[in-house]
């Protein structure tokens, strides 16, 4: 017994993880519109593609990803370097202010974002979605920079303003190439954390400006249309294939610096 | 490192352009309409737009309780809503609906007397009924012998678990009131006791309370008996023809969706022309054969394919549907949480 589990243990857990999504991937081919397989059809992609509102729901969620990420990125780098020169209790006091908007449930900071904005008068729709993106996923590029930072020698960077550098030349050239793992990873959370998030942008929407995952909760209310199975099936697809190719790539690189 | 910095600035800018270029064109003759997802057929804004210049800039809701926590706070200014009749009396209540000049509405002639002067709307001054439908119960012919005609077949022990009963609050406790002969829209705290003895005495019987994911299990035939709105109803007869639909005699529940324009609306003459819009037969047909639910439009209804127009699922005989006993649900802000600890206690006894 204890074998047997040994032995299909990763297959038990990958099973468990990828059962659901197989499930959506095959009722996304299946000719009825309730859970029964009713022989193949593509006539859920036919109408996925011909559905504007769907493909601009989908235009939007990746410019505010892409948008709220990188800004995202950029202010929880400066933060992250900031907060590692600071003295001790400083520190502590930003990283638990950093800790914060981790642990508070989505559905405060949807709120409290959306009293704010609407306080101080900014319009709902792009602008209200993309500020509210960055603010939760700045803490995740933080704190996957944070590490990075510590691992470093702080003695290079005053070595490179000693031997002439400005300080915007050293952190290109010193300090940006030793944390780079950390920014890019970073960037990687905020960029999924905001096509996934559905109950800030609930909050912060406006008027024609539907992120995907609010039109698509918004499909549901008459029963699950395989649409939406379609819509599943190409994210997932494209995301596994950007993660083969990316390994892919890596592979490469190794196989390549190993020969050398 | 360069280059992908450039290329990432180049985007946002270009991005950033578009989307200003873009809120420019909403600002003037555009409408914004907020509307339940799926709810309408794709190609009629588009119509809309070709016909008349006027922009829709559209978005859409899961349930009324989202679609008031999302408008109450004024934050976004939506021209359109589609609220169901106990949301539309809520939201009259808060001031929160213009009023509607029907006779500036062509179309306005097409909808059938009886959708008009609804309960929650007695002066028909705010609502344009949109789509409505009744609540029944579905059943398969193999399994069930008895003739299906009254609720009291929910509580028979001969289907012993072969019963659904849906899974909210308000449409079992309804079940139960209509069979006990009282409105579903009592608030006697009296007849509501009852009502939940009688479901709690039926939980036995009952094999699951379900979600959307009933009707797939019905069609398999998991189950012979389902309480469940005429449109779903309709979806599932196509996909199994053993399967019928009834009204019971005890009479139920019907709601109608209704067209309204938002307080904070500022294009008010776009709006009128989307409402009469949506209220030319044709457009009221095409928007009924897409999104399933009955049209209050006779003219509509004539346009749709025989099997739906003649169907007494979607479009049960006035008779039916004009007793006094099928009743709309009213705004229910007073009795929600009596409502949740009945229902809380009802799962709770099995």
């Amino acid at each position: 017994m204890i074998s047997f589990i040994k032995k299909s243990y990763v297959v038990i857990i990958l099973i468990i993880m990828y059962a659901p999504i197989a499930l959506l991937m095959l009722f996304s081919f299946n000719n009825s519109k309730l859970p029964i397989w009713k022989g193949f059809t593509l006539s859920w992609y036919a109408k996925m593609f011909n559905d504007a509102s769907i493909q601009q729901a989908f235009m939007y969620t990746i410019i505010i990803a892409i948008i709220s990420s990188f800004a995202a990125t950029v202010i929880g780098t400066f933060a992250a370097m900031g907060i590692n020169r600071m003295v001790s209790w400083q520190k502590n006091i930003a990283m638990n202010i950093t800790y914060i908007p981790l642990l508070s449930p989505d559905i405060i900071i949807g709120i409290s974002l959306m009293m704010l904005f609407s306080v101080i008068k900014l319009p709902f729709g792009l602008p209200t979605l993309i500020v509210s993106h960055i603010t939760f996923s700045t803490p995740y590029v933080i704190l996957s920079v944070m590490p990075k930072l510590k691992q470093m020698d702080y003695n290079l960077y005053e070595a490179a303003l000693d031997l002439g550098a400005t300080p915007w030349y050293a952190f290109k050239k010193v300090i940006f190439p030793e944390i780079m793992p950390g920014v890019i990873a970073g960037a990687f959370i905020a960029f999924t954390l905001s096509i996934d998030d559905f109950v800030v942008s609930f909050f912060n929407k406006g008027a024609g400006v539907d992120t995907l995952s609010i039109k698509i909760y918004s499909m549901a209310r008459k029963g699950v249309n395989p649409t939406i199975n379609a819509i599943s099936t190409i994210m997932f697809s494209t995301i596994i294939i950007i993660l083969l190719v990316m390994n892919i790539k890596v592979n490469k690189k190794l196989s390549k610096s190993q020969t050398k | 490192m360069k280059k992908l910095t450039k290329a990432i600035t180049m985007l946002i800018t270009v991005s950033l352009l578009i989307l200003s270029l873009a809120g420019c064109g909403e600002s003037k003759n555009a409408i914004t309409v907020y509307n339940w997802g799926d709810y309408i057929d794709p190609e009629v804004n588009d119509l809309f737009t070709e016909e008349t210049g006027i922009k829709v800039v559209y978005s859409e809701y899961a349930n009324n309780e989202e679609m008031y926590a999302t408008v109450e706070p004024g934050n976004v200014n939506y021209d359109i809503l589609f609220p169901s009749d106990y949301m539309i009396e809520k939201m009259i209540k808060k001031d929160m609906l213009q009023k509607v000049d029907t006779s500036k509405l062509d179309n306005y002639k097409n909808i059938d007397n009886r959708f008009k002067k609804l309960p929650f709307d007695p002066e028909d001054s705010y609502s344009v009924p949109y789509m409505w439908g009744t609540v029944g119960i579905v059943y398969n012919t193999k399994m069930v012998e008895d003739v299906v005609d009254s609720w009291d077949v929910l509580w028979n022990e001969k289907y012993k678990e072969q019963i659904f009963m849906y899974d909210s609050e308000r449409d079992s406790i309804m079940v139960a009131l209509k069979k006990l002969g009282y409105s579903m829209n009592t608030r006697d705290e009296k007849e509501l006791e009852e009502a939940k003895k009688l479901l709690i005495e039926q939980a036995p019987l009952v094999l699951a309370y379900v979600g959307d994911e009933g009707k797939g299990k019905m069609v398999n035939g998991e189950a012979a008996l389902m309480v469940a709105w005429a449109g779903d109803a309709m979806v599932m007869m196509n996909e199994n023809p053993d399967l019928a639909y009834a009204i019971p005699k005890e009479g139920s529940n019907y709601f109608v969706d209704s067209i309204v324009i938002s307080k904070a609306s500022k294009n008010v003459e776009a709006a009128y022309e989307y409402i009469d819009f949506l209220c030319r037969p044709d457009i009221a047909a095409k928007n009924a054969q897409y999104i399933g639910y009955s049209t209050p439009i006779s003219k509509a209804r004539d346009l749709l394919p025989e099997e739906i127009k003649e169907s007494e699922v979607a479009y049960p005989k006035d008779e039916v549907i004009s007793h006094s006993n099928m009743e709309m649900f009213n705004d229910p802000s007073d009795i929600v949480e009596l409502y949740s600890s009945i229902w809380t206690e009802i799962k709770a006894s099995n």
